[in-house]
């Protein structure tokens, strides 16, 4: 360890920190994984995939195992595939409109939705502050 | 030159330690090896990471100190704030999970979440405890979540129907999904590699698609276990608040 290095590793740290943000300059950080949004987009893309196909599936087995218990064959089967195609594509919409919401709602403008975007607005400028 | 492929193999179930008591077969099974590994990583993990709490974290406490944050973030903005007494069982669940995908993909190891009954049973516990929440916090009340409101009594019919189903098909999206991608992924991985050995000297290219893939599964692994954990906290937020 030279002399000039300050001794307080604290210190240390916050000079090496200045350096590399200096490096990186103005430069605009990549989109990457560490962007919230890409993240929740993945996460809902990978969602949705597979919602409207258990749907279908798994109505259509509950549709043939009441028609086994009923002896009703076959319309327990036809008529919960055709509720399950429904189910699926309410389950995709709510997905991808806004997940909260019940059947047939449109989602409001929700004061949620706003206070989470202030929150992280408010968290940046707090991690700002702390460097 | 004749080399059989056998993506599917390392998704067997292995006996370690059989046991059978009462007719019942409770063997210690690679599956189980992998659990015990995962629990005692996570135990490790959040002990040493908390035992010394220094003002610079080092890496240990880093990981710790992230996961807590990361997870009690995720409870607060999708669950509320009143969701605070489930955080621990969040917090399990993600971790579980999240150790569990990067575990499995270590060579020579076993991923535990590739197997449907392991998902399954981990999304009926979120099932069952969200809907026993539910009707504690609310009775008979809970109900109403199947009707929506404002909606012409002839709709009804069709949308109660839709609402239920679509409340009975959570656990199984929810473990579909992670179980899907987990199997998909590590037989992509598997086959890829069996092409590496297949070809000789043009080894160069599957290798490298599987460098890539390896990156992919990582990124997969950390979502669905951030899904996984992500839409437990929505069913909880319905068990709470009713919409």
């Amino acid at each position: 360890m030279s002399e000039s290095e300050p001794p307080d590793r604290l210190a240390r740290l916050g000079r090496r920190l200045d350096e590399a943000r200096a490096r990186r300059g103005n430069a605009a950080p990549a989109p990457g994984s560490n962007d919230p949004a890409v993240q929740q987009g993945m996460a809902l893309g990978l969602r949705i995939g597979i919602e409207f196909v258990v749907a279908i599936v798994v109505a259509t087995a509950l549709g043939w195992a009441l028609d086994r218990w009923l002896g009703t064959r076959p319309w327990g089967t036809i008529s919960l595939f055709f509720l399950g195609i429904g189910t699926g594509m309410v389950s995709v919409y709510r997905a991808v409109a806004g997940i909260k919401m019940a059947v047939g709602y449109r989602r409001p403008d929700t004061p949620d939705a706003n206070r989470q975007r202030a929150k992280e607005r408010a968290k940046d400028k707090w991690d700002d502050d702390e460097e | 030159m004749a080399i059989e492929l056998h993506p599917l193999h390392q998704f067997e179930i292995q006996r370690i330690v059989p046991l059978h008591i009462g007719g019942l077969d409770i063997s210690f099974t690679n599956s189980a090896l992998l659990m015990t590994i995962v629990v005692v990583a996570i135990t490790a993990v959040t002990v040493l990471g908390t035992r010394k709490a220094e003002l610079v974290p080092g890496r240990v406490q880093s990981v710790a100190e992230m996961l807590y944050e990361f997870v009690a973030d995720m409870v607060d903005t999708n669950a509320g704030h009143d969701a605070r007494d489930f955080f621990p069982f969040v917090f399990t669940l993600f971790v579980f999970i999240l150790f569990a995908n990067l575990l499995g993909l270590v060579p020579w190891s076993f991923t535990v979440t590739s197997h449907i009954i392991v998902t399954f049973a981990l999304a009926l516990v979120v099932f069952i405890g969200v809907t026993v929440i539910g009707f504690v916090r609310h009775g008979a009340h809970f109900l109403r979540l199947f009707v929506p409101e404002g909606v012409p009594p002839v709709l009804l019919v069709l949308l109660v129907p839709i609402e239920v189903l679509s409340y009975f098909i959570r656990p199984f999206t929810l473990s579909i999904r992670l179980f899907a991608n987990m199997l998909a992924g590590h037989t992509m991985l598997a086959i890829f590699g069996g092409f590496a050995a297949a070809v000789g000297v043009f080894a160069i290219f599957p290798v490298a698609i599987n460098v890539a893939l390896v990156g992919l599964e990582l990124l997969v692994a950390l979502l669905q276990a951030y899904v996984f954990a992500i839409l437990t906290c929505l069913y909880l937020r319905d068990a709470l608040h009713l919409h």
